[in-house]
């Protein structure tokens, strides 16, 4: 086994501004020596960490799906000294990407139900990762009903706007875009917060699995509607983010309880956080 | 000293029962030789743990700052000059505390104990008067109080609280005959390159736990700057350049609010005197300002004052 | 299994012939205390101690520790491009461990070594490393080794384990590799009388620990409730959240991952963390989920013997060594909070 904090070099291949506040970027990379872009073989949830040469790593949830080839993304807030840094990076520079790196949705036990995916703010990158995943032809038949909720503060903080629209028109997935609040006379879509969208479109919790990523207090919220609903705390599947540095459970910092969230996590399901301490 | 330990219990209990206080803090015996630990009382059926004795030379102002209640505290004179310093500094309000005043005979030093018993094992050590024993497996020792003082104890001449609402004892008589910067003028007299070397061997064991800063009251500054990310300012590995950096930008911050309580070297594992650095803006202080930290709660400390008719040239 | 008999001078006459192939690390008196030291140059380590200050985890695992290296000058191809810094693998041996520091090894290898992820640095510096172990015939008054599954002559995890006998050491070889080490020694094969000799010195010094810390209904708590337990808050109280407890600690293992950069040249490195710091949780968005010091110092308590316990199945993430009981600057004792925590019902 090789070095597992060497990161893979990347090329940036691509770089789309995402939000209007500017702060959210997709990031595209293409894996200077092509081996390694089997290495990198992930599934939807996992997450990388992206290293920048002088300024250190940032631990990230992948948004490209596996079915998509030839590259990875990752969907970037700009917050601290590393992703300003990235922010400020061009297309063909060179960085490092390691990984994948933690769990994964559970995609063996969602096969053959409905699946719920609730996301808010720019927590949505893992989320846009199993919905391509799920969408591929090869894969949609796998899954009943995809029903997303996805909210942000305003039309302008959505991610992936073109592709909200076009699973919008699509008759194998039901999208419930939602924002927080808005002025624009030609929103066509709900307004409304996440936990509130998610009790009015959801209807059922029948052979039903939901997957929740977003800020602590859009989860803190919509756990007890999706409860309501007749969601077993073992079907609402959370994904969490700590503060990490090695990314592989060894450096010591993002556990709950005797769970490392870079290693065990980032994916558990609520029923498991339940008899873990509730600090994150 | 010890006899403080009695009073203290009553003090507190009586302070607690009368609701004049929410919490009380002081010490209690260690379980371990010749270490206290700070304790808060909230109850004044739990005050039998309170403790004095002469190893009490952590500084208790670190557990006053970001409270909201009633404090009863006991405080020696530097620990008092500390509390001056804090409401000086707007972390504490004065009707907030209800300072109990202990006049102070100077804490020992723990590490000269240990060094004068050639580091052997001290399993006990019992103070009597101006005397204490220390106790090992095969040996008893009795030394005079006064040699063993920590160094800050042995120049001290702020023994007795500055500020108290009672004190449990009469003051003592302040060391007169002290030159607390006879060790400053040797470092002074130094030159440049001899200087450098002095202070490079000085910290070159520094681990940067950061205990000098954590046991430090004046360091109460939600981010320190060595925590700072955006921008950093300073590395943090072990380089010596960053150490260096680290306790010199410390004593800094300490100019001119340094009541030279000791704690920093007291808590250090690693035995470092860094005093040496504190003490060299001390001196200069008080040459240059004629200025002692937390002496009057009334008094601004010279570096945040402005004054139009200040007789420095460079800040007009 | 080889046992050899040295007397004294003999002993440190063998290291200079160790010496040609080991690099040696032993406690050396430095000014108030003894720190495990590479014995190069005129450096003579001091067997007639009772532990180091800071514990020799630093041997395998520095405090500071380069892990790559990098250009940032464009006109070079590989720019940008991390590649592994360059490592001194060859043997060592670290003479005079403590039993108890010895076991911290196999505790903290759980860790670095693990089925999912090797690191790479610590699982090659350990291999490299031999463990000369010195017995404790005079256990401190802090020490509680017999109390986590160790002893003053506990051998599991060293590769030779020395007795004290006066005027004489007993070496005796408990791995290959440490058979390896004393096939290149002089000395004598044991005698009897020293076999008996060193025999004679393991009870009295087990007597001599007389802390009781017990471990055994840890496992069987629940962790969150053991982690809502209403002592925390006073455990806390004291405590500055300095990092000595974690930097002494033999088997605090956290650390934190730094780059820098001079010029055009920089490392990516990796440093001590300590549970005990704000910084060591804090997340980008500002959030903490341990802001408060009682979160952190209750972390590192239920860490150690809790989240540990559970995770390995293999006892308690404490070796005994009592360096947090002696040095803790508050007088946090874990040896109490241990039994507030075995106890809660």
């Amino acid at each position: 086994m090789g070095n597992p904090y060497l990161p893979y070099p990347v090329r940036i291949d691509r770089i789309v501004t995402e939000t209007e506040d500017k702060n959210l970027k997709t990031f595209r990379f293409v894996f200077l020596n092509p081996e390694d872009e089997e290495k990198f073989a992930y599934t939807p949830g996992q997450f990388g960490e992206l290293s920048i040469a002088g300024k250190g790593e940032i631990p990230i949830g992948i948004a490209s799906s596996p079915t998509e080839k030839g590259f990875v993304a990752f969907t970037v807030n700009k917050v601290g000294l590393v992703t300003t840094h990235l922010h400020n990076m061009k297309e063909g520079d060179i960085m490092g990407l390691r990984g994948p790196l933690g769990n994964w949705y559970p995609w063996d036990e969602m096969e053959g139900k409905h699946v719920v995916i609730v996301g808010g703010g720019f927590a949505f990158t893992t989320l846009r990762s199993s919905i391509i995943y799920m969408l591929d032809p090869e894969n949609r038949s796998k899954f009943a009903d995809i029903s997303v909720v996805y909210g942000a503060r305003s039309p302008g903080m959505l991610l992936y706007k073109d592709e909200l629209a076009e699973w919008e028109q699509r008759d194998d997935i039901n999208m419930h875009i939602t924002v927080d609040g808005t002025d624009d006379p030609d929103w066509k879509y709900n307004v409304g917060f996440v936990p509130t969208i998610t009790e009015q479109k959801i209807t059922s919790a029948d052979n039903a699995i939901a997957i929740v990523c977003g800020p602590p207090i859009m989860i803190k919220f919509t756990q007890p509607v999706l409860e309501k609903l007749g969601f077993s705390p073992e079907r609402i599947i959370l994904s969490l983010e700590m503060r990490m540095k090695c990314g592989i459970g060894i450096c010591g910092r993002c556990n709950i309880g005797d769970q490392y969230v870079c290693k065990d996590g980032p994916v558990f399901p609520l029923a498991q956080l339940k008899t873990m301490p509730g600090e994150y | 000293m010890l006899k403080y330990t009695e009073k203290i219990r009553e003090t507190a209990k009586r302070l607690l029962a009368e609701k004049k206080v929410d919490v009380f803090i002081g010490y209690r015996k260690g379980t371990v030789p010749m270490m206290n630990e700070p304790l808060l009382v909230n109850h004044p059926d739990k005050v039998d743990p309170l403790y004095w004795d002469n190893f009490c030379g952590l500084n208790l102002c670190n557990y006053l700052t970001k409270r909201t209640d009633k404090i009863g505290i006991i405080a020696n004179g530097c620990n008092s000059r500390n509390i001056v310093t804090h409401i000086i500094e707007n972390q504490i309000k004065r009707d907030q505390l209800y300072i109990v005043g202990i006049p102070c005979e100077g804490m020992i030093d723990h590490r000269a104990v240990v060094r004068a018993v050639k580091f052997k094992e001290i399993l006990g050590v019992h103070q009597n008067g101006a005397e204490f024993t220390v106790k090992g497996h095969d040996f008893e020792e009795t030394f005079e109080k006064n040699k063993f003082l920590q160094s800050n104890c042995a120049v001290c001449t702020h023994r007795n609280p500055v500020i108290y609402d009672e004190m449990l004892g009469d003051p003592v008589d302040e060391q007169t005959d002290v030159n607390p910067y006879s060790d400053v003028e040797k470092i002074e007299a130094m030159d440049p390159e001899k200087k450098q070397g002095f202070f490079t061997r000085l910290i070159s064991r520094c681990i940067r736990c950061y205990a000098c800063r954590n046991a430090c009251p004046l360091c109460y500054c939600p981010t320190c700057f060595v925590d700072e990310s955006t921008p950093q300012w300073v590395g943090k590995s072990v380089d010596p350049t960053d150490t260096m950096t680290f306790h010199f930008l410390r004593a800094y911050h300490c100019a001119g609010r340094c009541t030279d309580c000791g704690a920093c070297e007291r808590v250090c594992p690693m035995g470092i005197s860094m005093r040496q650095f504190t003490k060299k803006l001390n001196k200069d202080t008080r040459e240059l300002f004629s200025w002692e930290a937390g002496l009057d709660p009334e008094k601004r400390p010279p570096l945040d004052v402005y004054r139009p008719d200040d007789y420095n040239d460079f800040i007009k | 299994m080889t046992e050899k008999v040295f007397t004294k001078e003999e002993w440190l006459g063998t290291l200079e012939t160790l010496k040609e192939s080991y690099k040696l690390f032993g406690p050396v008196k430095d000014g108030d205390f003894h720190t495990f030291m590479p014995l190069d140059g005129n450096k003579k380590p001091d067997f007639d101690y009772e532990n180091t200050r800071l514990s020799p985890k630093s041997v395998i695992y520095p405090e500071s520790e380069r892990m790559f290296e990098y250009s940032l000058d464009e006109s070079e191809e590989d720019a940008h491009i991390l590649k592994e810094s360059p490592k001194d693998y060859s043997p060592c041996a670290v003479l005079g461990i403590r039993p108890c520091d010895a076991q911290a090894f196999q505790i903290v290898k759980r860790n670095f070594d693990n089925p999912e992820y090797q690191d790479p640095w610590w699982t090659q510096h350990f291999e490299a490393t031999t463990l000369v172990g010195l017995g404790c015939n005079a256990p401190c008054a802090t020490c509680f080794c017999t109390q986590v599954g160790g002893g003053p002559f506990h051998e599991a995890g060293l590769d030779v384990l020395l007795f004290d006998l006066g005027d004489r050491f007993l070496a005796k070889g408990i791995t290959e590799k440490g058979d390896a080490l004393l096939e290149k020694t002089a000395g004598n094969p044991a005698d009897d009388a020293a076999l008996a000799a060193a025999e004679a010195l393991k009870q009295p010094a087990r007597d001599k620990i007389t802390a009781t810390v017990p471990t055994d209904q840890l496992k069987d708590k629940v962790t969150n409730e053991l982690f809502d337990a209403p002592f925390w808050e006073e455990v806390a109280f004291a405590c500055l959240n300095c990092g000595t407890c974690t930097y002494l600690c033999p088997t605090c293992w956290c650390f934190d991952i730094q780059d820098e950069v001079q010029g055009n040249q920089g490392d990516r490195i990796r440093n001590w963390d300590s549970c005990m710091f704000p910084l060591f949780s804090l997340h980008g968005s500002g959030h903490n989920p341990r802001a408060d010091k009682f979160q952190r110092v209750r972390q590192r308590f239920m860490h150690k013997l809790k989240y540990y316990v559970d995770k390995y199945q293999n006892g308690v993430q404490c070796s005994g060594c009592g360096r947090c009981v002696r040095y803790c600057p508050v007088n946090i004792d874990i040896r109490n909070v241990c039994k507030l925590m075995n106890d809660f019902a």
